[in-house]
């Protein structure tokens, strides 16, 4: 099978007839992250690049959980819907699946999504349903004052763990591409150019597309990322993947393939970070075409309507083996 | 050999093997055979959880009872009239149940010291007299079927397994069944399978033919068929009717049905049902879990689709959460609960109504939510229509609670006039509803119609509606995010009075009472409502008074019922579970109402009923 990466995501959404500025996409709330979080550069820079995909903003909407950054919907003057704990991919799914014609977004946490939603997350990803999920990952339970995450490193001392964490942590990137992802990516608050990079092609991709957003808490895990942020760090440690580019750490280079069917060397780019962050791939690590399912779901009805069987509700009740009592 | 026909007013069948023997596909064409004769007719399938117990074994007995007449009947009946016993272990478990005089038809062919052993008997009952109060026809039927099916060289297992069409067969016979159907039937299922398909055909032939031969029976029966109002009628189930009133609420509507669920006994067979209805435009979803089952109908719902979620109790305890969402968001969403027996994991494969408490309050916070119940197999139709409108008008999650004895029973249905169903407009939003003091004109999503207190249904995709809600409290109007107290209280009593208004759109509660003259009305909801009818029949006949009422709405209640229940010296209220309906009451209305309860697991028998409703009138009298 040859990867086409045509099919775009965003096919069956209405362009906009006029031109959409940050500000129009910009809600009348006021917006109440803790001062220097970095979701406020995760909604800035969504606020920019929305208008670059030119579809009407009425069809766009942004689902979320619970969590500090499932406050996202209510920032951004699109529909919105803020939900429960964990369940974002399942709405989404069933909001995506009977509305081709709507860009569906999913904000979600490193808690929402791989602690109490994983079984939706993962789901999701394998369906290859045609949603963006954003994850902001803090390694940081945020909104419930400082408890550790799935992602939080092991021996981590929080308020719930004095003695530190004995809970082994994810890798998402590794999760995503586990669990079939079609469209796997990485990138940094911080980096406002990768970020709307990396944004633009989940977008565009046709299924689901996971962006893990390294984001930093400054009030529970202040710095988390710190080592990835500065210049000089930075340059040392970020592995940025371009598709068809070479790759090099330290005398090991490869050509990156981003559109190989077989997951496998994304996967193993995925673990080159060990734990200690001394070498963070950035950037697309898998993007390959599969059919979605909500695409195969709306063909099977568009079949069902175009074949023989008529949509007659008085034969569908009558059945075959109905008989007539005579007056 | 000129048989003798004798005439019936009415009989009790129950098929009884192995789970692996068919007894319910046996009872099914029975079923069908009976209907189209224009019996009227009731059905109880009776079946294990597991799959295939062990063979031969008490736990693996299956069992289908069919109770037909040449009148009106409102349950599968009391005790079987006949049963026929595939296996030791089948005529163990279900002999306690029948009177003397009973017929039984027993396949010998297992009665081994190694098969009665299994099925708990020290002796052969066929042999100790424990039967005597019987009328036994003992016949090696795996025998017979093997015989009757050589010609198609089956291997002597695959030929023994037409047993159930032989007895299917017999039983037509004695019953003078139609048999066109079954032949139908049979040439269908295994059309592509056709030395099964022939093996079968010839079984059933050779237990037609074995009763019109054999010296054992000597007389066959006639029920003559049941007067019926003139129309058109089919046999249905709980489930399938279900199934068709979601379907026709699509219709309806004009909204595409989407069903999110996740398989469970006994509700997975709408998601079956309706998964091949994609020409109406119903899309199903098999979600990974309950919660992702409901959380994807309420996103379709939040879309524009009439979202629905089909379940058990079990998984209503893990959807509790998303409901209480779609009750905050003031969406459209049904919620199917075909009840079984719990807690936990509790009878998977029987009945009973111990849900209701948990549909009404199974929820953090005021959640108040509307309940609908239906009353028989075909009312399951009727009352999806009504959980589809009053959803869909109120803008609020619906529960339906179904359970396991309508899902599986089934009866002849009048098929409904399709032009004449009611029309359920979605009225969706489709610009803005406030003017500001600066007058713009904004979208406020919770703006309330004046008369049902429901909030615009403003579906993405519609210019000018862009608008953010979730879970946490908002604000009167404009929907934004608000803590404010005085807001909260308000918005809670709001939600509460809107789903108190439904009770202006629904009907006052009929209350049966033929000589008008009753000190005693008996009160139920949702499948008692067969038994309790019969109980109240047989009453009647004794020349006792008695009223019936039954609730279709359990909540909000019918404007009317706190007169009613006023209007009795004494109120009882059968249920399937320990008196959740009788507590509702009590506290509602301060009425004295006595519950009567059983959780078998099992439908009440009419005449339970009717000894305890014949008992409590002599105790009023005296």
């Amino acid at each position: 099978m040859t990867t086409d990466l045509t099919l775009s995501g965003l096919r069956d959404v209405p362009a906009s007839d006029v031109s959409n500025s940050r500000k129009d996409f910009t809600s009348d709330q006021e917006v109440r992250w803790c001062p220097g979080c970095g979701d406020y550069i995760v909604l800035a820079a969504v606020q920019s690049f929305l208008p670059s995909l030119g579809l009407k903003r009425e069809n766009i909407v942004f689902v979320s959980g619970i969590g500090c950054s499932s406050r996202f919907p209510y920032y951004l003057d699109t529909f919105g819907l803020h939900s429960i704990h964990g369940r974002a991919p399942a709405i989404a799914t069933g909001l995506a699946t009977s509305r081709p014609d709507l860009n569906v977004w999913v904000v979600t946490g490193d808690g929402d999504a791989l602690s109490i939603g994983g079984n939706h997350l993962i789901h999701a990803m394998r369906r290859n349903v045609n949603i963006t999920i954003l994850l902001f990952n803090n390694r940081i339970y945020g909104l419930t004052k400082g408890q550790y995450s799935p992602t939080s490193e092991p021996g981590k001392i929080t308020k719930s763990t004095p003695a530190g964490s004995v809970d082994f942590p994810f890798n998402p990137v590794s999760l995503a591409l586990g669990a079939e992802a079609t469209f796997v990516a990485r990138t940094l608050d911080s980096d406002r150019a990768h970020l709307t990079e990396v944004l633009l092609a989940a977008a565009s991709h046709r299924g689901t597309a996971l962006v893990e957003i390294y984001q930093n808490c400054p009030i529970f895990n202040d710095g988390a990322f710190d080592v990835l942020k500065d210049k000089e760090e930075a340059a040392a440690r970020l592995v940025r993947l371009g598709h068809g580019e070479t790759v090099r750490i330290g005398d090991r280079e490869w050509i990156h393939d981003a559109h190989a069917e077989n997951p496998s060397q994304a996967f193993e780019i995925s673990r080159l970070d060990d734990g200690s962050m001394a070498h963070v791939p950035v950037g697309i690590f898998r993007q390959v075409s599969r059919p979605t399912y909500d695409d195969q779901v709306r063909e099977q009805i568009r079949q069902a309507k175009s074949g023989e069987a008529e949509a007659d509700l008085a034969g569908l009740l009558a059945g075959r083996d109905s008989w007539t009592v005579e007056d | 050999m000129v048989k003798q026909v004798e005439q019936l007013e009415q009989v009790v069948i129950r098929f009884a093997g192995d789970s692996g023997d068919g007894m319910q596909l046996t009872g099914d064409r029975f079923t069908q055979e009976t209907a189209s004769f224009g019996n009227d007719l009731s059905t109880l399938p009776n079946f294990p959880a597991e799959i295939r117990a062990p063979a031969g074994t008490l736990p693996g007995v299956s069992s289908f009872q069919l109770h037909f007449a040449d009148h009106d009947i409102l349950t599968p009946g009391d005790t079987p009239h006949v049963l026929v016993a595939m296996n030791p272990a089948a005529l163990r478990a279900n002999v306690s149940d029948l009177e003397p005089g009973a017929t039984v038809i027993v396949d010998n062919h297992d009665f081994t010291s190694r098969n009665l052993k299994k099925a708990g008997y020290a002796e052969n009952p066929l042999e100790d007299g424990s039967l005597d109060a019987f009328q036994v026809h003992a016949f090696d039927l795996t025998a017979l079927t093997v015989g009757s099916v050589e010609a198609f060289g089956l291997s002597r297992r695959d030929a023994a397994r037409a047993k159930n069409m032989f007895s299917l067969g017999l039983l037509s016979w004695l019953y003078g069944r139609p048999v066109e159907s079954t032949r139908t039937y049979l040439a269908k299922r295994f059309a592509d399978k056709p030395s099964i398909r022939d093996a079968n055909l010839a079984a059933f032939h050779a237990g037609w033919y074995f009763g019109e031969t054999t010296e054992g029976f000597a007389v066959s029966y006639e029920i003559k068929p049941a007067p019926m109002r003139a129309g058109s009628y089919r046999n249905i189930s709980g489930n399938l009717a279900l199934s068709y009133g979601l379907v026709a609420a699509g219709v309806q509507s004009g909204l595409p049905v989407f069903l999110g669920a996740y398989p469970i006994t006994p509700a997975s067979d709408i998601l079956h049902e309706l998964s091949k209805h994609k020409q109406f435009g119903v899309m199903t979803f098999q979600a990974e879990d309950e919660i992702a089952g409901i959380g994807a109908a309420l996103g379709a719902s939040y879309g524009g689709s009439l979202g629905v979620t089909t379940t058990s109790g079990p998984g209503i305890a893990l959807k509790s959460e998303t409901i209480g969402l779609a009750i905050s968001l003031e969406l459209p969403l049904v919620v199917v609960d075909v009840q079984r027996g719990g807690p936990s994991t509790g009878l998977p494969t029987k009945t009973e109504q111990s849900d209701l408490l948990q549909a009404m309050f199974g929820r953090n916070g005021e959640a108040p939510l509307p309940i609908v119940a239906p009353r028989s197999p075909g009312d399951c139709f009727d009352a999806a229509l009504e959980a589809a409108r009053i959803a869909v008008s109120y803008r609020t999650p619906v529960m339906l609670l179904s359970d396991g004895y309508l899902a599986n029973g089934s009866e002849p249905w009048q098929l409904p006039d399709v032009d004449s169903l009611p029309l359920i407009e979605p009225g969706f939003a489709t610009g803005p509803n406030h003017e500001t003091e600066t007058g713009d004109h904004r979208f406020w999503p919770y703006q309330r119609d004046p008369q049902t207190l429901a909030r615009p249904w403003a579906i993405p995709g519609t210019a000018g509606l862009e608008h953010r809600i979730g879970g946490l409290e908002k604000a009167d109007g404009h929907g934004n995010i608000s803590y404010e107290p005085a807001n909260h209280d308000l918005m809670v009593r709001t939600r509460q009075a809107k789903v108190d208004r439904v009770a202006d759109t629904i009907p006052p509660v009929e209350v049966d009472d033929p000589d008008c003259d009753a000190d005693l009305l008996v009160l139920g909801w949702g499948s008692t409502y067969g038994p309790i009818g019969a109980g109240c029949r047989r009453v009647r006949q004794k020349g006792l008074s008695i009223a019936q009422a039954h609730l279709r709405h359990l909540n909000p209640f019918p404007g009317n019922l706190g007169d009613v229940l006023r209007r009795y010296d004494k109120v009882i209220v059968p249920e399937m579970n320990l008196g959740q309906l009788a507590l509702l009451l009590r506290a509602k209305y301060l009425v004295d109402v006595e519950g009567y309860n059983q959780v078998r697991g099992m439908p009440f028998a009419p005449s339970e009923l009717e000894g305890v409703l014949t008992t409590t009138l002599k105790e009023m009298s005296s």
